[in-house]
């Protein structure tokens, strides 16, 4: 199962590859990675899409936990969260198809960013279950580009990750 | 108080107490040398390899308990460190580097001497720092102590590029009283509820089994250990690590545990039903396969590195904290409860504990004409009354050392286990010297292994340390050997060691006394000789049975109670 871990981490340089080196020196997997700024400018949140079985997990956890640079974390998929990706899907879009792609966009409540004879660039938020649907639907011989964020997620109700 | 970075450092160091600095100047780091020179408080020890230096520090650091400090200057200097650096972090060591940069203007240029040491050393350090700005070097070097020698120990390696120790650029100084890191609590106290679980269980045990290692040398808990041991009358045994921190010597010690651990240690391993383990990480040098560890046992674990809880072996009640305040609080709880260990069942378990006693495992040849390596440990164990600090290297010496030298106090055995550096012996028994200048100190090792950092004879002639090398040379990197033996049918493949130096000669030639021993009987002659030499280093090349292995042994892909012990001892017959 995939486990989606929050951090907060103190917004120094080297503190993304102390993370990611700790990955690949314990030979962990990483799905998706994504990092940015938050309100307070000395701290960055980390969203981190892994998975492996339930000691790992929690070795993985402790691993972190221990970096100097972190400062807290939360595997939020223990808990009733929410969990977005943005993706954006450059395809092709001619003729006969090109009704068929923007109404499937639509049904996957996607937005059209960009329009040219020939393409689309569709972007699309959601759980990545249905990022994978849709570049399915689409199909394989449709697609020219992708381009995703990774997941990024928040805990529901009033509990949050803050320090 | 306006001082330049350079100037800084140096205080930095004196308002830490520092004593010593291991180091090797260069380019990035002139300015810092400047401004040592200008004081007298810190001394600098000139190693000559960089990877003396750390080696110096640590061995300093295991010894007293203090971090070590070293210096070192940028590219080669910083990388030729990294050995060191690795050998302390696999064993906790507390240790502070401070290594030169190229100056920031040019940092990402491939300037001269520019290593990415940060980099480099990051999976190998407890934390590391690159410094960009004066103002704020001081309360860095505090945060390096602090986080070096608090928690789980390891080495902080603070990188400081030229231009910041400027000489011409003077911020003002203070040294910061305290720190506290937002990111950073180590856990001290255990949770009161889960040690009470602790207890009782140990209390229910009827075959139990002490197993305790590095983390009590580290967090200085050995009085709390012992007394703890004694009052329950249990059978302990110690990790490579642990050696000392429960007197070696008392009956209630089974001997060392693991890949050459005793018999009696091994078996009692296997056949516990409650397995207290605390400051050890559950090696893969213990366990053997894991899925055969200790298989009837329940298992208690104390470590103050919660990562170290769960990590190889699943856990029933971990404990995260201090070893010493969770050992107190132990003690307090079992003083105060009104059960007592089950006498009828201990005393039935000790029974079973010497029977495998008996086998003598780590029994050899005391007759023999040539010198067999662990008769040489012996004597020494003798002659110094088990009191002088031992330091090693890596291969059969190191296990023949953990295994007859029975250190009744922790702190005395010095050397690599984690990482298993070669050339880790002779530097670290400098540094220990260095720490307590008037204390016997040896140096047991192989002629593979000294020959890696043997340029440090001259530190040690410099500082006229005066350090024993007990050499134990059978001319082949012994352990690797024995494993060519065993399992590639004797096919010793790179593991002669053809042009050996005359070692005797060597040794005067960097100033110190070298003798030659190839018979038995000169052994001790030879070691009271080096012994009655309190100022001088004296290095005793002995030639030793080369083909002497090291037993027991478990082997690769064996469960912890099989093991491979030494021909002519015969399970069967003997325990019959
Ligand atoms: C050739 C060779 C052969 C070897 N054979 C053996 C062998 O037969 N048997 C053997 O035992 N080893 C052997 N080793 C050593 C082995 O590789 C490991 O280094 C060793 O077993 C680890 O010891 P330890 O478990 O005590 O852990 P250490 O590395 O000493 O770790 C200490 C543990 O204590 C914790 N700790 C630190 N401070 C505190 C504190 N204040 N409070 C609580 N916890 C704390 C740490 O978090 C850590 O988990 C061998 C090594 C070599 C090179
Ligand atoms: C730096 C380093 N290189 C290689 C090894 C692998 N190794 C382990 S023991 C050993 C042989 C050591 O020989 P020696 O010092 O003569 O000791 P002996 O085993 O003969 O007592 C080697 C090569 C190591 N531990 N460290
Ligand atoms: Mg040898």
């Amino acid at each position: 199962m995939s486990h989606i871990i929050s951090i907060l981490i103190e917004n120094e340089s080297g503190a993304l590859s102390r993370v990611s080196g700790l990955f690949s020196a314990r030979g962990y997997n990483i799905e998706s990675l994504t990092v940015a700024a938050t309100q307070d400018p000395t701290l960055s949140r980390m969203t981190l899409v892994t998975s492996g079985s339930d000691e790992i997990i929690e070795q993985i956890t402790k691993q972190l936990n221990k970096l100097i640079d972190v400062v807290k974390l939360i595997d939020i998929s223990e808990f009733t969260h929410i969990e977005r990706e943005l993706m954006m899907v450059k395809t092709r879009a001619t003729n006969g198809g090109r009704e068929e792609i923007k109404r499937l966009a639509e049904i996957f409540r996607g937005n059209i960013l960009d329009v040219t004879p020939t393409t689309y660039i569709i972007e699309i938020t959601g759980e990545k279950s249905k990022l994978d649907a849709f570049l399915h639907t689409v199909g394989e011989e449709n697609i020219i580009e992708v381009v995703r964020s990774g997941t990024t997620g928040i805990l529901r109700g009033e509990r949050g990750l803050s320090v | 108080m306006e001082l330049s970075g350079g100037e800084i450092l140096v205080q930095c160091l004196i308002d830490e107490g520092v004593e010593y600095i291991f180091g090797y100047p260069g380019g990035a780091v002139l300015h810092i040398y400047d401004a040592l020179f200008k004081q007298d408080k810190v001394k600098h020890i000139l190693v000559r390899h960089e990877q003396g230096a750390t080696h110096a520090a640590d061995g300093y650091a295991r010894s007293s308990g203090k971090p070590g400090v070293v210096l070192v200057t940028s590219g080669p200097g910083a990388t030729n460190a990294v050995t060191g650096i690795a050998t302390a972090h696999m064993d906790s060591i507390p240790m502070v580097i401070l290594s030169g940069q190229v100056p920031m203007a040019v940092i990402g240029s491939d300037a001269f001497q520019e290593a990415d040491i940060v980099g480099i050393t990051r999976p190998c350090v407890k934390h590391n720092f690159l410094v960009k700005d004066v103002t704020k070097l001081a309360a860095t070097i505090k945060q390096a102590f602090y986080l070096a020698t608090t928690g789980r120990p390891g080495p902080v390696l603070v990188d400081v590029p030229k231009n910041l120790t400027d000489p011409r650029v003077k911020v003002p100084y203070e040294y910061p009283s305290s720190v506290s890191l937002r990111s950073y609590n180590p856990h001290v106290k255990g949770h009161r509820w889960q040690i009470k679980k602790a207890v009782d269980l140990l209390l229910a045990a009827k075959r139990p089994m002490f197993y305790t290692g590095g983390g009590i040398v580290l967090g200085e808990a050995s009085a709390e250990l012992t007394e703890l041991t004694r009052l329950l009358g249990y059978p302990i045994t110690n990790t490579l690590m642990g050696l000392g921190a429960y007197p070696g010597t008392d009956k209630q010690f089974v001997g060392m545990l693991g890949m050459h651990g005793t018999y009696e240690a091994n078996m009692a391993m296997h056949e516990c039903d409650v397995l207290f383990a605390a400051g050890a990480r559950f090696d893969d040098r213990i366990t053997g396969i894991i899925a055969e560890f200790c298989p009837y046992a329940k298992v208690i674990h104390i470590d103050v590195d919660p990562s170290s809880i769960s990590k190889n072996v699943r856990v029933d009640i971990p404990i995260v904290g201090e070893v010493k305040l969770v050992l107190a609080e132990m003690l307090e709880l079992i003083k105060a409860s009104d059960k007592q260990p089950d006498a009828e069942a201990l005393a039935e378990w000790w029974k079973q504990i010497d029977t495998w006693r008996g086998l003598d495992s780590l029994g050899f040849d005391r007759n023999a004409d040539v010198i067999k390596p662990q008769y040489v440990v012996e004597q020494l164990w003798e002659m110094t009354h088990g009191d002088a600090y031992v330091t090693s290297d890596v291969g059969q010496h190191q296990m023949w050392a953990a295994q007859f030298y029975k250190f009744d106090k922790p702190r005395r055995w010095i050397n690599s286990g984690g990482l298993g550096t070669m050339g880790f012996g002779l530097p670290a028994a400098i540094g220990t010297k260095l720490a307590f200048p008037d204390a016997d100190v040896f140096c047991i090792t192989g002629e593979a292994s000294i020959q890696m950092c043997i340029q440090e004879l001259a530190t040690a002639r410099q500082y006229r340390t005066g350090i024993k090398i007990v050499n134990l040379n059978n001319g082949y990197m012994g352990m690797v050997r024995q494993w060519q033996e065993f399992s590639y049918g004797s096919r010793y493949s790179q593991t002669y060691l053809e042009t050996l130096p005359d070692f005797v000669k060597l040794a005067e030639s960097y100033g110190h006394v070298g003798i030659r021993i190839d018979k038995r009987s000169d052994v001790r002659a030879a070691l009271e000789e080096a012994y009655r030499q309190k100022d001088r280093t004296v290095f005793l090349d002995f030639h030793t049975d080369p083909t002497e292995n090291v037993y027991p042994m478990i082997e690769a892909g064996k469960a912890h109670h099989d093991m491979r012990l030494a021909p002519g001892v015969n399970i069967d017959t003997e325990l019959a």
